[in-house]
């Protein structure tokens, strides 16, 4: 047994050195679905997982997914159990403090909710009512653009809660993150009748620069070869492959 | 540990004297809890004397259903109640399609209509258990007078048992009073709700609920006074002889 351990020990340390050379570790959360979940067999899959993967194939590298907390992410980066987080990390200035970033490899915009057909500009909702996450960047975007202009801004603490109010007609418009209304209500049997209505709006000064993949302070060379690898992803095919898999919108942004 | 600056910094929001960011207008805060309590006070009474005077009623028909209603009301909590008139009334078309959801579609309504309903079965509570305690020197000196039974009840009864109502129904206040912070989880900004948005804001969960908490207890202390004057005012002829 002893000598068995000492060996994995071994191993372990072994592929901590070759890392860099053919197999790219990369620590992900799996508690964030469409992005990571565990599957039924225990490992985990994704949109992240999936881009990771094309990303490996990109780079001609073998791939290992390394399943982590959320909270635990930087500090496991920063104790070399993983090359690189790809874990739907939103790029922040608070963070890149922290840690480095790539560019960006989704940047899924905001977008309102309405009845399908609803006209959406800055006047539309003279007079209406959005809803919105409480203190979410949706809801300061909204305050500052269609509240100018005379729309009512009602805060909920949690989605479902505001698209109940939006299927009553409470409020005749939900402004969220096109995933989470995707997800939690288009495609449910309760979005009957609703779709996205008017622009994607992805202003980084409200909703930031989107989602990156986080590297250890200073590792410009995985840095920069995750990046050319995100560029030919982009541009073979394949992320778009792994985006129609788990989406029905365009998710990288403009 | 605490942020006393922070504390100081958001305060003028709870008291409506908020420069409109982020979402807040001068009506939220104080102005709304002090609303959503009078206002839902105020029915509650206007219903509770009616109703009170029904569950005295000898005739089971007319006392056994507001037996039911206040059962029923105060036998659930008030969050639920709130719960089934805003979430549950707006699930049927038949709602939705009448004149009544104009109102209802408003959240402030739906937690007016909650909290009156509420108070109004408590209250009457406390009506009908007073009506029942009229002395019967007070009865048999109104009949001796040749009062009949409404002029009796208006006169007499009603008066005197809505002023030993008094110290119950402080109660009743200072509880609705409190309940009005569950306001904020049908979208209302209250005072808690005020408190929630600095928390969710800010991320700091001490100072915003200290000051509410605060706010809450600076009233519950202005509301016993209040009621303290009312007696001495209303009830002075049962205080104790002082000499």
């Amino acid at each position: 047994m002893k000598k068995a351990f000492v060996l994995a020990a071994l191993a372990m340390t072994a592929s901590a050195f070759t890392a860099h050379a053919d197999t790219v570790r990369f620590g992900i959360d799996g508690n964030y679905p469409p992005f990571a979940k565990q599957g039924a067999d225990g490992k985990l899959q994704g949109f992240d997982v999936d881009i990771a993967y094309a990303l490996c194939a990109a780079m001609k590298a073998s791939c290992e997914i390394v399943p982590q907390d959320w909270d635990g992410l930087i500090p496991a980066l920063n104790a070399n159990k993983f090359d690189a987080i790809l874990s739907s990390m939103s790029i922040t200035d608070e963070r890149k403090k922290a840690v480095d970033f790539t560019n960006k490899y989704y940047n899924t915009p905001s977008r309102m909710i309405a009845k399908a057909g609803t006209k959406v500009d800055q006047a539309a909702f003279k007079g209406k009512k959005i809803g919105a996450l409480r203190a979410s960047t949706q809801e300061k975007f909204a305050k500052d653009f269609w509240g100018k202009s005379g729309a009512t801004i009602v805060s909920y603490g949690k989605a479902p809660e505001g698209f109940l109010d939006l299927k009553s007609g409470r409020i005749d418009g939900m402004f969220v993150d096109s995933v989470v209304g995707d997800a939690d209500f288009l495609k449910t049997a309760q979005g009957k009748g609703f779709a996205f209505v008017g622009p994607e709006y992805s202003d980084s000064k409200y909703f930031g620069y989107g989602a990156g993949i986080a590297v250890k302070k200073g590792n410009k060379q995985l840095t920069e070869r995750l990046n050319q690898a995100i560029a030919q992803i982009r541009k073979d095919g394949s992320y778009k492959k792994v985006q129609d898999k788990y989406f029905s919108f365009n998710v990288y942004g403009n | 540990m605490i942020d006393l600056n922070l504390i100081i910094e958001r305060f003028p929001a709870f008291l409506g004297g908020t420069d409109g960011a982020p979402i807040l207008s001068t009506s939220d805060g104080l102005q709304l809890t002090l609303e959503l309590l009078g206002l839902s006070l105020a029915f509650g009474l206007l219903l509770a004397v009616p109703m009170a005077l029904m569950r005295v009623s000898r005739n089971k028909w007319v006392a056994r259903p507001v037996w039911l209603y206040t059962y029923v009301f105060r036998g659930t909590p008030l969050l639920v109640q709130l719960f089934i008139i805003y979430y549950g009334l707006s699930q049927f078309d038949w709602v939705r399609d009448s004149w009544a959801w104009e109102y209802l579609r408003e959240a402030y309504v739906c937690a007016i209509l909650a909290f009156t309903l509420n108070t109004a079965a408590y209250t009457t509570e406390i009506l009908a258990g007073q009506i029942r305690n009229t002395h019967y020197g007070e009865i048999e000196a109104a009949k001796a007078m040749g009062m009949g039974k409404w002029l009796m009840m208006r006169r007499i009864v009603i008066p005197s048992a809505l002023r030993r109502a008094l110290p119950a129904y402080s109660n009743e206040v200072v509880m609705m009073m409190q309940s009005t912070s569950i306001a904020g989880l049908v979208t209302l900004a209250d005072l808690t709700g005020v408190a929630r948005r600095v928390f969710s804001d800010t991320y700091m969960p001490f100072e915003p609920f200290l000051t509410v908490a605060g706010i809450y207890l600076v009233m519950t202390f202005a509301l016993v006074w209040l009621f303290k004057k009312a007696e001495q005012r209303w009830l002075a002829y049962l205080a104790p002889r002082k000499h």
